[in-house]
């Protein structure tokens, strides 16, 4: 390896160590389920209520995005959260209010289906002040979610 | 003595079975939400193309597993040991069948100059300026698409840690069958073009990489607001028209959770959407649903009034996606002028 060489990958390693360090493949929690699209999203909403969670709302982000034009498959977003949970947290910090309740996106791609949430871990990274346990938990709950949603019946 | 052999055999078996990580296994829980069950492509590569995974060698997809591709959807696969991502790699190769190309770590002499000329004359069109990549990643087949490919960011310091020259030397002379890639020699080049070509595309490592973390913004935009909760409300909503969104819905933030009637009225959210914007967010990032719609959050506490988003930036750090982090830069102006508009 010539020197300039050898300076130049040092300083592209060096820039990837710097850049890279913040994307990690856990941060996000995503799932592809070999079923269909209202298969998925019939088992998404009976695992989250088996997981101990109540839905709030289901956003149908495509028919938001037909009526206005726009090609999409299904879209959709689920709100879920624990009522009494919500209302402790919220009193005791307002400020996670912007990330309650807790939501999962689910859309189609081609004959499969896409679970996203992110990583609820990583609320404990934004709001250090509230108690651990809450947001492992969430982890835990949103994996077990994802497992059931994707079990075939 | 034989048959208590075999026993300890049989007991060890499983721990053996356990020592070694199941490729297909990990394949489907860290890639095939993106790459599709079989590598057939989805947000990501469709990495099952023969004229791919038979051109590129073992080191090659285990470092860019290792390191992903910083600002380019693929993730960093921090959380996988050497031997998981050896399984994968394994894994991978059960589907042509095919061992991976073995290149030297030797580097490739050109003159980077005249490969800068032939870059800007032949690459740039697909590469982008610079190397940058073809615009739109992270498409996916839940949205129209005219390839199932997206021409790779060449100046990706992930790439570069990657690639050995010489695999960039046989993907210009070879092309890449199956993708708008074809092989350079149509073009006429020779093979110290193609050297001054491999050149200048190492030469990406010295350059700045353009991408930004917004890791360090805080999670949320808040404002106090000298309003009541009602006027607040309201203020949000003409703010919201006002910058051309369409408001869908307010609700109290509690409701569909407790029974109707006893919701919160001291905890409201505002959604809202504009539909040209997300269409445009869904393009650059199918994931991107995970934090639609747009939604402003109202709370009354202790006679106290607060006006609270997410702040889209710091959002955006989770997705690993310039583009996204662009636009994302572009609603953290959106809210923070809204917050502010209805808080004057």
């Amino acid at each position: 390896m010539k020197f300039p060489t050898a300076i130049s990958r040092l300083a592209g390693l060096f820039i990837l160590l710097c850049v890279s360090f913040n994307s990690y493949a856990d941060d996000l929690i995503m799932m592809r389920v070999k079923q269909s699209f209202p298969e998925t999203m019939t088992s998404l909403q009976i695992a989250i209520k088996k997981a101990g969670y109540t839905i709030s709302r289901v956003q149908r982000v495509d028919i938001g995005l037909t009526k206005s034009g726009f090609k999409t498959d299904k879209y959709r977003v689920v709100f879920f959260g624990k009522a009494e949970e919500v209302e402790t947290l919220l009193n005791q910090y307002p400020d996670l209010a912007a990330f309650l309740p807790l939501k999962i996106s689910i859309f189609a791609e081609n004959n499969d289906t896409i679970l996203v949430s992110n990583n609820p871990i990583i609320l404990q990274r934004y709001f250090k002040q509230i108690p651990e346990h809450y947001f492992t938990r969430w982890e835990k709950d949103v994996q077990k979610i994802f497992s059931l949603a994707s079990i075939e019946d | 003595m034989k048959t208590l052999i075999s026993i300890a055999l049989l007991m060890l078996s499983p721990i053996m079975v356990n020592a070694s990580p199941n490729g297909q296994q990990l394949f489907e829980n860290n890639c095939s939400v993106c790459h599709g069950t079989k590598g057939g492509g989805g947000v990501g590569i469709p990495l099952a193309l023969p004229s791919f995974i038979n051109s590129v060698s073992d080191n090659y997809l285990r470092k860019t597993i290792r390191y992903g591709r910083p600002g380019r959807v693929m993730p960093s696969f921090n959380n996988l040991s050497d031997d998981e991502i050896l399984s994968i790699v394994n894994y991978m190769r059960t589907w042509t069948g095919k061992k991976g190309k073995t290149f030297s770590k030797h580097n490739i002499t050109g003159n980077p100059q005249a490969g800068g000329k032939l870059f800007n004359k032949l690459c740039i069109s697909c590469h982008g300026v610079g190397g940058i990549g073809g615009a739109g990643t992270g498409v996916t087949f839940s949205r129209p698409r005219n390839s199932p490919i997206i021409a790779p960011s060449l100046n990706n310091p992930g790439f570069l840690s990657s690639a050995e020259d010489e695999f960039i030397k046989e993907t210009l002379v070879n092309g890449r069958a199956g993708t708008p890639m074809i092989s350079y020699k149509q073009f006429g080049l020779s093979d110290q073009d193609i050297n001054n070509l491999v050149s200048y595309i190492r030469g990406f490592e010295a350059g700045p990489y353009p991408f930004k973390s917004y890791d360090t913004e805080s999670a949320v935009i808040k404002v106090d607001s000298p309003y009541s909760i009602e006027e607040t409300i309201n203020n949000v909503k003409d703010a919201i028209i006002g910058k051309n969104f369409k408001l869908i819905r307010v609700q109290e933030l509690n409701q569909g959770l407790v029974e109707a009637g006893k919701e919160n009225k001291k905890s409201y959210i505002i959604y809202f959407c504009n539909f040209n914007f997300l269409n445009k967010a869904l393009a650059i990032d199918p994931r991107v649903g995970m934090f639609l719609p747009c939604r402003v959050t109202v709370i009354e506490q202790n006679g106290k009034v607060s006006i609270i988003s997410t702040n889209p930036l710091k959002l955006a750090s989770l997705f690993n996606n310039h583009e996204l982090s662009e636009a994302c830069k572009e609603m953290h102006t959106i809210y923070s002028e809204l917050l502010e508009e209805a808080s004057l």
